[in-house]
């Protein structure tokens, strides 16, 4: 029953040419992005992409404390993602996990090819993620609003890093996939982009593609970039221009 | 300062200049793996195992299998775990202790390659629907680290599940008989990594250590028997361009194609 069920599904959508939530193949979903939430932080910045909700908070350039941390040429960049207990259907234990800390690793690297660390020697540069709601694409929601918040906080920057993940069903790419999408999806690639640069910093793959799909959805993910990055300026401009 | 520190300063700048100019410190060319050796079923005790030396790196690979409950929304599927440990012994750099972010980004690189790929037939290592299925556990022991540990564990990883042995259970019981190890584990497809460093702008495949202490790029592609990708990961903050990675994708394939020969 349940394979014909969903035999059906994915038909009907093929013939509408539309998506599960009825977007087009390259539309993202509703982006809101909204600088300066946290009056505490330094900078910060939240951005929804659906139903999925990440904020970033920054905090520094300010002094390294274990000092054996501190590197004498430049800032050190920390990363903190977290998901939110009650973020998912099922309740997520609080704490890291082997999930997290891989996140952790990926977003800091996303994000330190954008920022003029060699301006902060020996201090620290800490941003804190918190996925406060999540429908797939917390890792790239969660590197959209760090880089608005870097900028937000003041901190010298090459440019913004803007990011999505993209993937394939049936014959059809797709970018800004929703969770029920990501599980029928062949392959999940999130991608982070310096658009100015042109340079990618972020880039992840699992699945089972060949090298010509895979090429085709960074491709997708790079224009669809575009638009986030647009996003992220209006936010910037948004809480910061005069008049 | 600390010689050893000093040491590596220089070090980096050699690797630097000698990539400004296109050449690698120990004269292999770009696409140039250093020597791999393989050992299958080196131990009598994991079910399966393997030892992997690229140059001096050197990785063993255990496969322990267990019998415990499937995931309730994969009833009829056996699971698969990896994991890494990076021992204090095998790098002055490695501390005791539970893993830290490298070890955990090691043995999830390794685990999606695995996984994504299908190289392991889970449907056939159910035991009861919805109550009993086999877990293969998958764990990498670094020996000696020297660059490239992600191609290291994978060669390590499939070439120990190519030869691991399912042993004996008695379902009334509740049994595992290790002892007596009958069928052999069902392996599809051999997924297999290729690792770049991106120095300057050289891309050199299988970094040693000395090339991946220089601040330079990293990337992983895992490739299948039948060219498809299957997973990619970038590890290192520096930025790599489409062209670039248009450029790893096809030497990830046909790098992948010479070390599938070697499992």
């Amino acid at each position: 029953m349940q394979p014909a069920k969903a035999r059906k599904g994915i038909h009907r959508r093929k013939v509408l040419k539309m998506r599960i939530d009825k977007r087009k193949y390259d539309e993202l979903r509703p982006l809101e992005i909204k600088a300066g939430v946290i009056p505490n932080a330094n900078g910060s910045a939240m951005v929804r992409m659906g139903k999925t909700i990440a904020v970033a908070a920054v905090y520094g350039p300010r002094e390294m404390f274990p000092k054996f941390k501190q590197k004498s040429n430049k800032a050190v960049l920390n990363t903190l993602y977290t998901m939110v207990p009650f973020s998912t259907t099922e309740r997520v234990r609080p704490g890291r996990s082997r999930r997290s800390m891989e996140i952790c690793k990926v977003t800091r690297q996303a994000l330190e090819p954008a920022i003029f660390l060699e301006e902060f020697p020996k201090s620290v540069i800490d941003v804190y993620i918190n996925i406060i709601q999540a429908d797939a694409g917390t890792r790239t929601a969660g590197i959209n609003a760090a880089s608005v918040a870097l900028a937000d906080a003041g901190i010298p920057m090459r440019d913004l890093v803007a990011s999505v993940a993209g993937g394939k069903i049936g014959k059809n790419f797709l970018v800004d996939l929703c969770m029920e999408e990501e599980e029928e999806t062949e392959a999940d690639v999130p991608v982070a982009y310096m658009p100015r640069t042109r340079q990618i910093t972020l880039l992840q793959m699992d699945g089972d593609l060949p090298k010509e799909d895979v090429k085709e959805i960074i491709k997708l993910a790079i224009k669809s970039i575009e638009k986030i990055y647009k996003e992220q300026r209006k936010a910037l401009e948004a809480r910061w221009k005069k008049g | 300062m600390e010689k050893r520190v000093i040491k590596m300063i220089m070090q980096d700048q050699y690797v630097l200049d000698m990539a400004a100019e296109g050449k690698r410190v120990d004269g292999r060319k770009h696409d140039e793996f250093r020597k791999i050796e393989i050992e299958k079923n080196p131990l009598e005790k994991p079910e399966g195992s393997a030892r992997v030396r690229i140059g001096k790196t050197d990785v063993i690979v255990g496969v322990k299998m267990e019998v415990g409950e499937p995931f309730p929304d994969k009833p009829d599927e056996g699971t698969l775990m990896v994991g890494a440990e990076f021992s204090p012994m095998a790098s002055p750099d490695f501390e005791a202790g539970p893993p830290r972010e490298d070890a955990v980004e090691l043995a999830r690189v390794v685990d999606r390659g695995i996984r994504e790929s299908g190289a392991i037939d889970v449907k056939k290592l159910c035991i009861k629907k919805k109550e009993k299925v086999w877990i293969v556990m998958i764990d990498i022991q670094i020996m000696n680290h020297d660059g490239n540990l992600f191609d290291a564990s994978t060669l390590g990883a499939i070439t120990a599940l190519l030869n691991t042995k399912i042993p004996e259970y008695d379902e009334k019981k509740d049994e595992i008989n290790y002892e007596k190890k009958t069928k052999v584990l069902p392996v599809t497809c051999k997924p297999v990594s290729v690792t770049f460093a991106k120095i300057g702008n050289q891309i050199f495949v299988d970094p040693g250590l000395d090339e991946e202490n220089v601040e330079g790029g990293r990337i992983t592609v895992t490739t299948k028997d039948n060219g498809n990708i299957c997973a990619i990961q970038k590890g290192s903050p520096v930025p790599f361009t489409l062209d670039e990675i248009e450029k790893i994708f096809d030497m990830a394939i046909e790098k992948g194609k010479e070390l599938r020969k070697l499992v």
